[in-house]
């Protein structure tokens, strides 16, 4: 072990004060956090489509008596997804730059967007064919679009929320930051409900 | 009066500088009963884990006793075979949901984690917290449940179609589905938490190849708890849609599947061996560096068996399931896959061997438990060896040589590195030494208890006894291994009665420890003890793996962060060069509401649905309350500062 009583000590420090006190993309903590995030749900999500397979080789017919979803509303559902990405891009890309204002109006759009997805989203139940007490089929499509009605929910709220703050003095370099991490994970909501879609929609017809 | 304050990294804070009185100041946790729902600082949510913890490890006990005197005798009418059913589930779920994982994953990491990184707090404190409560919540649904004849009777993996709506009516497997939800929730928020504290707050000099392997090792178990724990909430959660809302993942007669279950409870299940084993080799992998007063050998060696660990735990869940009448090529492949977990376990075994031959031995208390760990894990990791053969897992299969295979794996895999651990830390939580005499009745006490209970176990399962029956016919011929096993509960009792008489004692009289009273390398020994809430008066810089031992005595310190806010510096992943400063949010009420709001939600959805839309109200109320910015702004102006991208 090093002695304390060394003869020679000269001073020495390290001084971080000129360091910023925000910082944007991989370097912020909470992005991490996110992706931590992002990889638990993308688990589950992971696993409920390992589940869809499972049980897809257990019956000779897929879907099992019953008609496959009407993607009318899911195809409508996937184009304001793909729209979606523009506001959350800007958002995403001025944040950084400290562009209150504009960040504050892709919000907004952002917010539009996802209040849009929800409502086709329950037109989406209304046309899936089957009720979830039908068989393990219906279980598995029901649960499947309902996790991710779950996280659709969670992001607008959050959505909302960030847009709240906007419009006040907090929406500093702090929430700037956040505003940026939570289009990352309206990315990820983006993509999670697209494959959703390829399976409700896609699987019942060509697989 | 203040005195000057230290300026090197090995300087010993007194706590007199004037620096260290605002630090206490800005870092103080609130007092008082609110105070203490409000606190977020690591130290304090560490130890309510491990007591919390610890608790559960003795109700676990207890329910273990009672299932030894159940089968202390033939025909013994003691227990029934419903209040018998409840009492093994219970004892199993409490032990790996509310003991082994919260002791050694969630209470060691949240204590030692940030001191060992040189943080003063760890990253999201506030979701930490909240973690801490929702656990508590969900080994309160448990007992809550238990102590109101709802206690789970179907096994601590709950399998369908046993758990499922057919067979378990009422709402036991519902309380187990739920306690699953809270506990696991509980392990991912932690598990966030300490993979962010390691890879952005370690001290500025602590580059990846500079880390202690109790960080390699919490990070691999943060990253397999991320990956595994979501395949048990799939699990539990589609087991109680069937339940609840008549959904069929798991009814054979409309097209689903009970294997299905199996698959994802064991895609988790395995994993979880890892994630209760590998933070007690951790602990042994710094006790061995330490008391072989030594650089542990190997240390590349043991960090890729540790990464190794956690990818090859992924891949051997099916060996829980040879019995379930699978292709063979299946076998074969996981029987070849768990065979090769023997590597990397094996390659630390064998640098901890090295490091203490080559090392000067000090057999101080602590290493008696590591020497312990090293002859009942050993024991149980040639049983599994065993078991990873097809046929004789076939042989053997719900026998109770897998009970006693398990327990030398998991007590021998946790609990003894468990102890190992408290009495090395013990000084530096407690500020005092715990008595090494007491220490020693201890060990052997329970050593040799433990030893009498389980060795026994291995005869009792090859002469056939399965797990799980609440009785015995005379004509079995087990009555003698079974009292055998019995008596050896006493010694373990007596001795966990003698440790917490050392801890109660030693809290109050024991000697005075000192910073280091080990001589530890490790930054958490840099500080006094217990550490003040600020933990370092200057965040350090190191410039080994040993920091402690190696580092020059005018080894720099970082200046420059702000003393009248709660600032930390956070650095990058790979070089832990610093990159920008950080605000920690400081104590908050709002990570309890959260918690109760979402206990409320998780309960009510044991009895309806409804709960979940319903309790989504309060949850998204507490959220938004936990997350609103409020107060003035601690950063600087935005004018003038570049922001990294």
């Amino acid at each position: 072990m090093a002695s304390l009583n060394e003869p020679i000590r000269r001073p020495q420090t390290l001084d971080v004060s000129g360091l910023p006190s925000v910082a944007f993309g991989r370097r912020n903590t909470t992005w991490l956090a996110n992706v931590f995030y992002m990889a638990i749900e993308g688990m589950m999500f992971a696993l409920m489509f390992a589940t869809y397979f499972y049980l897809r080789t257990r019956s000779t017919d897929w879907p099992p008596g019953h008609l496959p979803p009407s993607s009318n509303y899911g195809l409508a559902n996937a184009l304001v997804f793909l729209l979606s990405v523009i506001p959350a891009w800007v958002v995403r890309k001025r944040a950084p730059e400290g562009d209150r204002r504009i960040v504050r109006n892709a919000l907004l759009v952002l917010t539009l967007f996802a209040f849009a997805a929800t409502t086709l989203r329950v037109f989406e139940f209304s046309a899936l064919n089957c009720r979830w007490t039908d068989d393990a089929y219906s279980s598995t499509v029901w649960v499947l679009i309902g996790m991710h009605s779950g996280h659709l929910v969670t992001e607008l709220i959050e959505t909302v929320v960030l847009l709240g703050v906007s419009f006040t003095p907090k929406m500093e370099g702090t929430r700037l930051a956040d505003a940026a991490i939570n289009s990352d994970y309206w990315y990820f909501v983006v993509i999670t409900g697209l494959i959703v879609d390829l399976l409700i929609y896609g699987t019942t017809r060509f697989l | 009066m203040a005195v000057a304050e230290p300026i090197f990294a090995n300087d010993q804070d007194t706590g007199q500088s004037e620096l260290a009185q605002r630090l206490a100041r800005t870092w103080r946790q609130p007092n008082g009963l609110l105070g203490w729902f409000c606190n977020t600082h690591h130290t304090n949510i560490g130890v309510r884990f491990m007591v919390t913890a610890f608790i559960f490890l003795l109700l676990g006990g207890v329910l273990a006793a009672m299932i030894r005197l159940q089968l202390i005798r033939p025909e013994n009418s003691l227990i029934g075979p419903d209040l018998y059913n409840q009492i093994f589930t219970m004892h199993g779920s409490t032990m790996i949901f509310l003991f082994a994982v919260p002791m050694m994953f969630q209470g060691f990491g949240v204590y030692i984690v940030p001191l060992m990184c040189g943080a003063r707090n760890i990253a999201f404190p506030r979701l930490n917290t909240f973690s801490y409560y929702i656990y508590v919540g969900g080994a309160l649904v448990l007992w809550g449940g238990m102590l109101t004849n709802t206690g789970p009777d179907v096994g601590w993996f709950a399998y369908v179609p046993l758990s499922g709506p057919a067979f378990s009516p009422g709402h036991r497997a519902d309380v187990w589905s739920q306690m699953i939800t809270f506990t696991e929730v509980s392990a991912l928020g932690v598990a966030i938490c300490l993979a962010t504290t390691i890879l952005r707050y370690r001290a500025p000099g602590m580059t990846l190849n500079r880390m202690p392997i109790m960080l390699w090792e919490k990070l691999v178990i943060s990253v397999a708890v991320i990956f595994a724990m979501p395949a048990v909430m799939v699990a539990s959660g589609l087991l109680l849609l069937d339940r609840l809302v008549g959904t069929h993942f798991f009814n054979p007669a409309e097209g689903g599947d009970v294997l299905l279950y199996q698959h994802l409870f064991w895609f988790f299940g395995h994993p979880e061996v890892y994630i209760i084993f590998l933070p007690g080799a951790a602990i042994v992998s710094t006790l061995v560096e330490c008391f072989s007063r030594r650089r542990i050998f190997g240390y590349t060696p043991i960090v890729v068996s540790v990464v190794a660990t956690g990818f090859i735990g992924f891949s051997v869940w099916v060996h829980h399931m040879f019995a379930t009448g699978l292709p063979q090529l299946s076998e074969s492949f996981f029987t070849a896959a768990s065979l090769m977990i023997v590597i990397p376990t094996g390659t630390q075994f064998f640098c901890w061997v090295a490091t203490i031959r080559c090392g000067r031995l000090q057999l101080r208390q602590p290493m008696l438990w590591c020497f312990g760990f090293f002859f009942v894990f050993l024991i149980g990791g040639l049983s599994g060896v065993m078991l990873a053969s097809v046929p004789v897992d076939l042989q053997v299969h719900d026998t109770y040589f897998v009970v006693a295979h398990f327990h030398y794996v998991l007590i021998g895999g946790a609990l003894f590195p468990m102890f190992a651990g408290i009495y090395f830390w013990f000084p530096k939580m407690t500020g005092r030494m715990a008595s090494a005499k007491l220490g020693q009745w201890h060990f052997w006490l329970f050593f040799v208890g433990f030893n009498i209970t389980f060795f026994t176990l291995h005869f009792l399962g090859l002469r056939g006894m399965p797990r799980r029956v609440y009785t015995y016919g005379p004509d079995m011929h087990w009555q003698s291994l079974n009292v055998l096993a019995s008596i050896g509960v006493v010694f373990m009792t007596a001795g966990l009665l003698v440790f917490l008489a050392n801890v109660f004692l030693s809290v109050r009289v024991g000697e005075i420890a000192g910073n280091n009273p080990w001589g530890d390398a490790g930054l958490e020994w840099s500080m006094s003890s217990p550490p003040p809430p600020y933990n370092f008066l200057h965040v350090p810089t190191v410039s080994g793996r040993d920091p402690m031992w190696e580092d020059p005595p005018d080894q720099p310190v970082v200046v420059g962060l702000r003393d009248d806010i709660r600032e930390t510096l956070v650095t990058h992943s790979l070089d832990a060069d610093p990159q920008h400063k950080d605000e920690d949010p400081g104590p908050s009420i709002w990570p309890f509401l959260s918690a109760l709001a979402v206990s409320a939600a998780f309960v009510g959805s044991i009895f309806t649905a409804w709960a979940i839309p319903i309790g989504a109200l309060p949850v998204t109320a507490t959220l938004i309350g936990w997350l609103w910015p409020r107060g003035h702004s601690p950063t600087p102006p935005l004018t003038g500062e570049s922001w990294p991208r």
